[in-house]
């Protein structure tokens, strides 16, 4: 046996070194976040089989990650879309503009419930979110100062909480969920005490590091991004507390229940009508600049602002996703029509 | 002498004894190492299989369709594109309210169509399309259920607990009782899994264009990482001089092959997506992290192969006048193949394992279209079952140990390759 080596190599080997340059697309480009992806996939699925257009290719990359791709200019080799579980920053529109991406139009889908759940093998508990705020917070204040936080049992906050461990199981803080959780329960809770609530007046950065800061002491427990993952800890561990979107708590009805944030339970209905506390709204943000370059973007907005979608009865719901009041999507709707543009204000 | 000489007297046999129980332990402790191993093994691969084996199959329920000509083709033209078109998912479900009149009210109706999965009305669809002479009859098709049916004859739901706490209510547990008495649900195969792209409906969801893509990714890899490494090792073994040039080269290969891989994503990402431009999720990129990943790996297991080649086969093929690029082609590298190709499996084997780098690059991604060729968007088998294993939906907990069982066999029978390869073809001098 013999080996010979072809003049024809080296051309070839400096021929891959100079690969094909980015081509235009016939195929919509969505990234963003993990939590609207579930549903932002759906509509994909169902948009792919249901039109002639190519069925889009969505990325989880979390909001933020999502915002900078998006904003990086114009051009096919950018992302149509972006999925977001938070409304965009100013100043992620400032320098969306900076790279040229200037006409964005936003888009609400609905609302997502975070809900703090244990295993059905304890009792339910319900909580306030001052009561969240003291179990979590790093200092807390105690007689008018901030001291590292003393407690240990739930009982310790509250006479009328069962005496078990605080262990709540939750969000690194790269998740978008965390955010939301830090943003809506715990600087909520935190407002809710006098001694905070005037923090918050007169030095406003400081109020926000108090609020916003999470034990580091071992009661809560950074596990990881996979919500499934904190399902089953919780099931192996019923005085664990979990914290993770609500259509994980819907899939698994069985086994989990939602503990009361300021006595409301979290189930669809509360959700959908503003009275659970700890709800959030998801968005996608479309590049108008692409509208007509890459086919289908209207139609997609269209299927993902349809009653059959994001209707009460839609197949998101199905999925887990709560639906804006109808008057909201009415209006939601014929703005995504009209591709009418973003303006923060 | 009376106390016995140097290796018979008591102390002695004292000693000895020691000596052999030190032994018995030892072997004991390797015994015990790779028993312990095993079991580990053993656990994983049965719990895997226990969760994964049944997202190979799944329920299909026979109904009968009334394939009403009036509303599928009205014309009677026979067109493909109007009969593509009609309303399949409405039929479907007239054909659910024939069956179960009992469903009034729209909640009620909702309950019914879900237990179906969506895709009957695209499994409907196909089969006109194959045959059209059923047009204008009531036509038997046999449709897949949807997860949370076939979760409930999986036998994952308890129907004494409190209805609100299962995903299925009362009357839908008694519909798919009554379908179960009447014979018509059966526990099928499920093709789709093997055959089918990605899908949000788990009954549905298929490893078909994640294994593609995993192809793709690895075919690049491969053209890439295979001749470079080997080239790079020939050089390194039989033509570069000694220096600190190439000590510093050496050095430095050694240290690649430590790197972590997300290095190589972020690498990825910097030079092929935001300097070359080349598109997001794409095999071609993928496939050029990975060979990057891999190329120290394969350089390193040639490097090896080529030097144990012996010293005497270089030198007589020298001594009869062989030039030395006719040394190389024709006598060390023939001989150095297997250990080089076993190698470059045991590389390529990685490479299709790994998900950090791809993270980078955007091929952790929903695509449903299985992969055309190298540019066109494509996930791979880990990415795919990183990607399962964060949906909400139940379900999908047994595609995703399904789709670990589908890896793992690709691992193993590349793995088998290679252990072949050197069996059969290294030689020993």
């Amino acid at each position: 046996m013999t080996l010979r080596i072809p003049r024809w190599t080296l051309v070839a080997a400096c021929a891959l070194g100079l690969a094909a340059p980015a081509m235009a697309r016939d195929q919509i480009r969505i990234v963003g976040s993990s939590t609207v992806f579930p549903f932002s996939t759906a509509v994909a699925e169902q948009f792919g089989k249901t039109t002639s257009f190519k069925t889009p290719v969505v990325e989880s990359t979390g909001s933020g990650g999502g915002l900078k791709l998006f904003c990086a200019g114009v051009g096919t080799q950018h992302p149509d879309i972006t999925n977001s579980s938070r409304r965009i920053k100013s100043s992620e529109v400032e320098g969306c503009a900076g790279n040229g991406v200037t006409d964005i139009v936003e888009v609400k889908v609905g609302f997502d419930g975070i809900v703090l759940a244990n295993s059905k093998k304890s009792e339910r508990l319900s909580l306030t979110k001052e009561q969240i705020f003291r179990a979590l917070a790093k200092q807390v204040p105690v007689e008018g100062k901030l001291v590292d936080n003393p407690y240990q049992k739930w009982s310790d906050i509250d006479p009328s909480l069962p005496a078990v461990k605080i262990e709540v199981l939750g969000p690194p803080p790269t998740s978008g969920t965390r955010d939301a959780f830090v943003e809506l329960a715990m600087e909520g809770g935190a407002e809710e005490l006098p001694m905070l609530a005037a923090l918050k007046s007169s030095d406003k950065a400081a109020f926000k590091a108090a609020a916003q800061g999470i034990r580091e002491d071992g009661a809560y427990v950074e596990a990881g991004e996979n919500d499934n993952l904190i399902v089953q800890k919780l099931e192996a561990n019923p005085d664990a507390l979990g914290i993770f979107g609500f259509s994980f708590l819907d899939q698994n009805a069985d086994k989990l229940q939602g503990s009361l944030v300021g006595g409301v339970e979290p189930t669809f209905e509360n959700i959908a009508a503003g009275q659970y506390g700890v709800s959030r709204s998801l968005f996608f943000y479309v590049k108008k600049a692409h509208v007509g370059v890459v086919r289908g973007i209207q139609e997609y907005v269209a299927e993902f602002t349809s009653e059959a979608a994001a209707g009460d009865e839609g197949y998101l719901a199905d999925k887990g996703l709560i639906p804006l009041p109808a008057d909201e999507r009415k209006i939601v709707r014929e703005a995504a029509k009209g591709l009418v543009l973003l303006s923060l204000n | 002498m009376t106390e016995g000489s140097l290796h018979t007297s008591d102390a002695a046999a004292r000693k000895l004894r020691k000596r052999y129980a030190a032994e018995r332990r030892f072997r004991l402790y390797g015994a015990c190492a790779i028993g312990l191993a095993m079991g580990a093994l053993v656990l994983l691969l049965v719990t895997i299989a226990w969760r994964g084996v049944p997202a190979f199959f799944g329920h299909e329920v026979t109904i009968d369709v009334d394939l009403d000509a009036a509303l599928i083709d009205p014309e009677g033209t026979g067109d493909p594109e109007v009969l593509g078109r009609a309303d399949y998912s409405g039929l479907v479900k007239q054909a659910l309210r024939a069956e179960f009149p009992d469903a009034q009210g729209r909640r009620e109706k909702r309950r019914l169509y879900a237990l179906i999965s969506n895709g009957a009305a695209y499994a409907l669809r196909d089969q006109v399309l194959a045959d059209r002479t059923v047009v204008g009859t009531t036509f038997r098709v046999r449709v897949p259920l949807s997860a949370d049916a076939d979760i409930y004859f999986k036998g994952g739901v308890d129907a004494a607990s409190a209805e609100g706490d299962r995903r299925l209510n009362d009357d839908q547990i008694r519909w798919l009782d009554r379908w179960a008495a009447l014979g018509k649900v059966e526990n099928r195969f499920a093709r789709r899994f093997f055959v089918g792209g990605d899908s949000r409906e788990p009954e549905l969801a298929g490893i078909y264009g994640a294994l593609v893509g995993s192809l793709w990714t690895l075919a690049v890899t491969l053209l890439l990482s295979f001749p470079l490494g080997v080239a790079a090792a020939v050089y390194l073994e039989e033509f570069a001089p000694t220096n600190r040039l190439t000590d510093f080269v050496e050095v430095n290969i050694n240290n690649l092959a430590a790197v972590p891989s997300i290095v190589f994503g972020l690498l990825g990402l910097a030079v092929f997506l935001n300097f070359l431009e080349l598109p997001r999720s794409a095999p071609l990129v993928g496939g050029m992290v990975l060979a990057l990943m891999t190329l120290p790996t394969v350089i390193i297991a040639s490097r090896s192969a080529i030097m144990a080649v012996p010293p005497s086969i270089r030198e007589a093929a020298l001594g009869v006048g062989a030039s030395p690029l006719q040394v190389v082609s024709h006598h060390v590298l023939p001989l150095a193949l297997p250990g080089i190709l076993t190698g470059t499996i045991i590389g390529m084997a990685r490479a299709l394992g790994e998900t950090a780098p791809l993270l980078m690059i955007g091929m952790v991604a929903f695509i449903v279209d299985v992969p055309e060729g190298p540019t066109s968007p494509a996930t791979v088998l880990p990415v795919q079952i990183f990607l399962w294993a964060d949906s909400p939906e139940r379900a999908f907990v047994a595609k995703t140990s399904g789709a670990i069982l589908v890896l793992l066999t690709f691992l193993v029978a590349m793995n088998l390759v290679a252990v072949v390869l050197r069996s059969r073809f290294e030689r020993r001098w």
